[in-house]
């Protein structure tokens, strides 16, 4: 981890709001300058999305004398999931918290990153093992912080307090909230719909009673599911939608927090 | 209860006190949980017992996050409404914003308690609403209660597919039939203009099924009033009866009771 300059991890709380979306588009979007170098590291065991978001599905990882070498999408983008461990994309990965530990431990100490800029972590659902494994290892290296994505839905938000108690516990920084699926405008009149509707106030108002940085909203594209599906970056193949230049003002606020605290450091 | 809160309180705390002493004694709780193992797969698989006064289970599970289980969960069990619907879950046992951060085998225990320390009384069904994977609670479940049949839910996009996928295998690899697929979010309609936009793609939900042998069970749109009423505690079968989306949850449950073996005794 010697080489890697910057560490965010992506956090819910809640399943299904659109971490490894989120996950996918933030690395894209970071790799887009060419100067950087970015990787990408999907610790979801059981459902790991991020080599279809990818286009990298069926890929294996390969064995080099300096450890595993990480499946490149360009050449500044790598990525590495327990999807390219599988025989195939449809086998189950059934198992029980200390497998999954020890498999997390590999990724981060067996896995040739090289140098990295910034490295985006993204979770399974949830507070468990893999949160409790990955907070363990990494937490003795310094973790920039952590972004936690919600729909607006008091459902989700209710998860995402539990997530924020969970980063304070361990003392890891939230560097904000990212409201997703928030609003749908239907293609054909324009009117938009709240399908996630925001009965306490939504993301915003609940980072302002938490006082956490509230990242921005993501509108929901159907253009964005089938980009994921499809394997592309939603943000090169579909760069005039309203979701696009959401996503980009999300990515400069990391980015900005990211060089605000190297400063910070120096 | 009390005796369960009690304990449950205890692991919370004794959880926390690790965690402020900074993983100091990581090293050792590998060592636990490594022997913990292999005691426990020394004795064997564990042994399927039914819970006293409950004639059938049935699990909802998806593989995937945010597909929408629990609404479904919360909106079948109400047509079964006749025989009573007592509700049990970890939400009760610790405060809202409390985060319950657990490896593995403390979920485990936690299960346990919650299937068999319940005083369910004489029920004719017991939903068990799961979390997304196909990790422990899963297999706990699975391995511990003789489940009557599987609900797998899924959105119709390929991500939540594969997922899904997931988790038949799962299902298949225990032993517990799955009884079906359900289309969650499969359309919606603009309440302005009533156009229709396929969100989360089409029909993906029915062609898996037909590639895994599986029937659907049914369709359930995306519809806002759906979320409204789950999120202020009435789920719309209760609220809403006379409306489609419920009508669309009744004919699931129904199909459900269909497809299920016929109760012990």
């Amino acid at each position: 981890m010697k080489g890697v300059k910057h560490k965010i991890l992506v956090l819910s709380g809640k399943g299904g709001v659109g971490k490894s979306t989120f996950s996918a588009q933030l690395a894209h979007g970071l790799a887009a300058d060419d100067t950087k170098q970015v990787a990408l590291l999907d610790i979801d065991i059981c459902g790991p999305s991020i080599p279809k978001m990818m286009g990298l599905e069926g890929e294996q990882v390969h064995q080099s004398g300096s450890g595993w070498s990480p499946v490149y999408v360009e050449e500044n983008l790598g990525v590495m999931s327990v999807g390219f461990l599988l025989s195939s994309p449809d086998d189950a990965v059934i198992w029980r918290g200390p497998k999954k530990n020890g498999l997390i431990k590999q990724f981060l100490r067996d896995v040739d990153w090289g140098e990295v800029d910034y490295l985006i972590v993204d979770t399974p659902p949830g507070t468990s093992d893999e949160h409790l494994s990955i907070m363990q290892y990494l937490g003795a290296t310094h973790i920039d912080g952590a972004v936690i994505i919600t729909t607006p839905q008091e459902v989700a938000l209710q998860d995402v307090r539990k997530e924020i108690n969970f980063c304070h516990k361990v003392k890891l920084p939230i560097i904000g909230v990212v409201e997703n699926m928030s609003g749908f405008i239907c293609p054909k009149c324009k009117n938009e719909s709240e399908i996630f509707p925001p009965t306490t106030g939504g993301a915003e108002t609940m980072c302002k009673n938490l006082n956490v940085s509230f990242l921005g909203k993501v509108p929901l594209d159907p253009q964005i599911g089938k980009s994921c599906d499809n394997g592309q970056s939603f943000l090169s193949e579909i760069p005039e939608s309203p979701a696009t230049s959401s996503y980009k003002n999300i990515i400069q606020r990391i980015q900005d927090y990211c060089g605000l605290h190297q400063s910070q450091e120096k | 209860m009390n005796e369960t809160v009690h304990q449950l309180e205890r692991m919370q705390e004794l959880w926390t006190t690790g965690y402020l002493m900074g993983f100091k004694s990581s090293n050792t709780s590998d060592e636990f949980l490594k022997e913990k193992r292999a005691q426990i797969m020394s004795r064997g698989l564990p042994k399927q017992k039914p819970i006293e006064g409950v004639k059938q289970v049935l699990v909802l599970a998806s593989g995937k996050g945010g597909v929408g289980k629990s609404t479904t969960a919360e909106n079948l069990m109400r047509p079964l409404k006749n025989y009573g619907i007592e509700c049990m879950s970890m939400g009760f046992l610790v405060e809202e914003t409390a985060p319950v951060v657990w490896r593995g085998l403390m979920v485990m225990s936690a299960i346990e308690k919650l299937l068999r320390q319940v005083e369910w009384g004489q029920l004719d069904y017991l939903v068990i609403d799961m979390p997304p994977g196909t990790g422990d609670v899963q297999l706990s479940v699975s391995q511990n209660i003789p489940i009557a049949g599987a609900v797998i839910v899924s959105t119709p996009q390929d991500i939540a597919l594969l997922d899904a996928r997931k988790g038949a295998e799962m299902f298949r690899k225990v032993h517990v039939p799955v009884l079906g697929l359900v289309q969650n979010m499969s359309v919606f309609q603009c309440p302005k203009c009533k156009h229709e936009t396929h969100i989360f793609g089409t029909d993906g939900v029915r062609d898996l099924a037909k590639t895994l042998g599986l029937d659907v069970l049914g369709d359930i749109p995306l519809d806002v009033n759906i979320r409204k009423t789950c999120d202020t505690g009435q789920p719309i079968v209760v609220s809403q009866p006379q409306s489609d989306m419920a009508k669309a949850y009744l004919r699931i449950a129904m199909e459900i009771i269909r497809r299920l073996p016929t109760p012990p005794g």
